[in-house]
């Protein structure tokens, strides 16, 4: 008889008093319990790095000293903390923008060939993002390399004057930004079409006979419907974006004179090469808060949308 | 509004042909439906005529332009669709004002056109709901209204019932007749459902297999089908098919169904059958047309004992099966009149409706 009663939580009279036994019964109970060693592991290995360099972050450089905020203090007066902190914002937002955009466009173009030619150029359009980016950022320095390179061969061969591509600090912050978004973008390029093949092929055979072109249908129907994925997926790369660390370390190594580190090789450059560990530590908490608020705003249009649609 | 012609319309998938050479004249105002089998090619008619497919060859007309290559949003058509194809991120106001919204409409007169629409399908409470939160038969009032409020030339119509549950479905089908009272735009409706065809249609097409069968208007179609197929597509139960031999019998004719069934032919079908005479030909008669013996027998009708295979009792009448040389037939008879299973019933044939098939081109004589 207990055992009915427990399992069915509905029954009025006794649904009032929480026995123990009805407690480990509940299904959400039953899967905390199942997940738990899983649980277990992920805390010991996220939150325990986590608290870690926050502890690291308060000692000073030799590490024997409790120092509180100075390291932080000592970062804020620093012009190339703030440059860093630019440069980061700039290339991860600018990367994730474009990104998008290529991702969206070349979907769209995949989404629109005939069924038999699609599959194999899905699989070569996500030839970027599946080679490690420490072999194919190789092949970009190469690309770049001030008098070898192809670019500024073509350049020479049309009359154009040669460009210092990773010698001039905004050609810089370009390049490293380019060959992000050219590893970047076909993760878009897959999620989008995932997410157009789920668009009804009716919705757009309505919109055509309500009188909408293509790019109406576009704005219009498949822009709203891919909203969340769009979201998700937009502040999924935003997150590794900001944390990039082999495409800056391999171009440019932070140069010329720092102008295009990010905070991960910035604070690899102090901690390791700087032998300031805590220092290193300090800049790379900066990212924590900063992608907080980004992921607070997206996820909480997502949860609404979710709930009305 | 506007007039709707098709000239010698293909459509071939591939190498596989959908729709082989249809011709159709629909005019202004008029209420046409597509029936036929599954696959026999009504949507692709109808999806030609909306732009979303291309024809093969042939011409289609809408008014008096020639539209093969205007594309659907230039031809001022309105399609529901089978599952309603709503917008899901839009309210049931935005749904329905879209086309509107597009071509630029001003504000006030978007409005009041939903509004009016609104009315007519009696949803003016729904308008901000989204289509998430309506049951099957308010979507498919919003897809009508989505259509209503473009004031297109042409209605097309894709199964629009089919997803409803029988009782919705009597009611919409009134509902959609009502509309078109009001709104006399010319429609192209497409439905598997015979009964649709019959209480919608100013004209039904039969399709079988890519081709048009017969055109005409519900009455000629159930009593002067053109072919066996349309004969046995129209009407419920379908009507009885049966081997015969057509026979002189002294000065008239008579159909000899099996040694122990001889029906005479009315004396006005004589001189449209006397050229078969002795031919092997397929005799068919509508259940409804089998009737239980009564006192007076009108002109034209023969009657004869039959041993009760099956009964089926209905409520308003009851069916009953006999056998006739292995082939099964029914019969409509009142429900007092009826006899049980194994007992001889006798039973009246009004050979006025009486039809005669061609075995080898399947055609009605
Ligand atoms: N996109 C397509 N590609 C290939 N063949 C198709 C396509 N669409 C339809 N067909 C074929 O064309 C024929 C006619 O299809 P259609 O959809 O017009 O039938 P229908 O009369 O509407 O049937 P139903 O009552 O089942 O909806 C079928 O044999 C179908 O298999
Ligand atoms: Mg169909």
């Amino acid at each position: 008889m207990a055992d009915v009663v427990a399992r069915d939580i509905r029954i009025p009279a006794r649904s009032g008093q929480l026995s123990l036994h009805k407690f480990a019964r509940r299904k959400s109970t039953i899967a905390f319990l199942m997940a738990l060693p899983l649980i277990a592991i992920i805390a010991c290995l996220v939150i325990y790095p986590a608290f870690y360099s926050i502890h690291l972050a308060s000692l000073n450089k030799s590490m024997t000293k409790f120092v509180g905020f100075g390291n932080f203090e000592f970062l804020f007066r620093r012009n190339t903390f703030w440059m860093v902190v630019e440069q980061s914002l700039l290339f991860a937002i600018t990367a994730v923008i474009f990104k998008a955009v290529v991702g969206f466009i070349v979907a769209h173009f995949v989404h629109n060939l005939p069924s038999q030619g699609q599959r194999k150029w899905r699989g070569m359009l996500l030839i970027p993002w599946v080679i490690p980016p420490a072999m194919s950022t190789l092949a970009w320095l190469w690309l770049f390399d001030p008098s070898y390179s192809a670019f500024n061969w073509v350049f020479t061969h049309l009359g154009i004057p040669q460009v210092a591509w990773l010698g001039n600090p905004y050609w810089a912050r370009f390049c490293v930004i380019l060959v992000n978004i050219w590893v970047g973008s076909p993760f878009f390029m897959i999620m989008y079409l995932a997410a157009l093949k789920s668009v009804p092929e009716q919705l757009h055979e309505a919109a055509a006979i309500d009188g909408a072109n293509w790019f109406q249908k576009i704005w219009y129907i498949n822009l709203p419907m891919m909203r969340n994925i769009i979201q998700i997926t937009a502040l999924f790369s935003l997150i590794v974006t900001f944390a990039n660390f082999d495409i800056v370390k391999i171009l440019t190594n932070g140069g010329p004179v720092d102008q295009t580190h990010v905070f991960a090789t910035w604070a690899f450059t102090l901690a390791i090469w700087g032998n300031d560990i805590p220092l290193g530590a300090s800049v790379s908490l900066f990212m924590a808060p900063i992608l907080a608020i980004a992921a607070f705003f997206i996820l909480r249009n997502v949860r609404r949308r979710g709930n009305e649609a | 509004m506007a007039q709707v012609a098709l000239r010698n319309i293909v459509k071939m998938f591939d190498r596989t042909p959908a729709v082989q050479g249809i011709d159709l004249d629909i005019s202004d105002r008029e209420f046409i439906v597509l029936v036929g089998p599954s696959g026999c090619g009504k949507s692709t008619t109808l999806r030609m005529i909306a732009g979303l497919e291309e024809a093969t060859s042939g011409e289609i007309y809408i008014g008096d332009q020639l539209v093969n290559d205007v594309p659907p949003k230039d031809r001022d058509i309105a399609m529901v669709f089978q599952n309603y194809a709503l917008y899901p991120h839009m309210t049931v106001f935005e749904n329905m004002s879209f086309g509107l919204r597009l071509k630029k409409f001003p504000k006030p007169e978007i409005r009041e056109r939903v509004q009016a629409a609104a009315r007519i399908l009696d949803i003016t409470n729904l308008l901000d709901r989204r289509p998430k939160q309506l049951s099957g038969g308010q979507r498919q009032r919003v897809a009508m209204g989505r259509a209503i409020v473009r004031n297109p030339k042409v209605f097309l119509f894709d199964e629009p019932l089919s997803n409803l549950d029988a009782k919705l479905r009597v009611q919409m089908r009134t509902e959609i007749k009502k509309i078109h009272q009001t709104v006399t735009t010319t429609t192209v409706y497409v439905t598997h459902d015979q009964v649709e065809a019959m209480t919608l249609a100013d004209r039904v097409v039969i399709m079988n297999g890519g081709r048009i069968d017969q055109i005409g208007s519900p009455h000629e179609v159930y009593h002067k089908p053109r072919t066996q197929f349309v004969a046995g597509f129209i009407g419920s139960p379908t009507m009885n098919f049966l081997p015969c031999r057509l026979v002189e019998n002294g000065a008239g004719l008579t159909v000899r169904l099996s040694d122990w069934l001889a029906l005479p032919v009315p004396p006005s079908r004589e001189a449209r059958y006397r050229p078969r005479v002795g031919q092997e030909m397929i005799f068919g008669l509508r259940p409804e047309h089998i009737r239980e013996g009564r006192g007076d027998m009108p002109p034209g009708s023969a009657a004869f004992d039959a041993r009760l295979d099956v009964v089926e009792p209905m409520g308003m009448e009851t069916m009953v099966y006999f056998i006739v040389d292995g082939v099964e037939v029914c019969g409509r008879v009142d429900p007092a009149a009826a006899g049980n299973v194994g007992e001889s019933m006798r039973l009246v044939a009004d050979l006025n409706q009486m039809h005669l098939i061609d075995p080898r081109t399947e055609v009605v004589i």
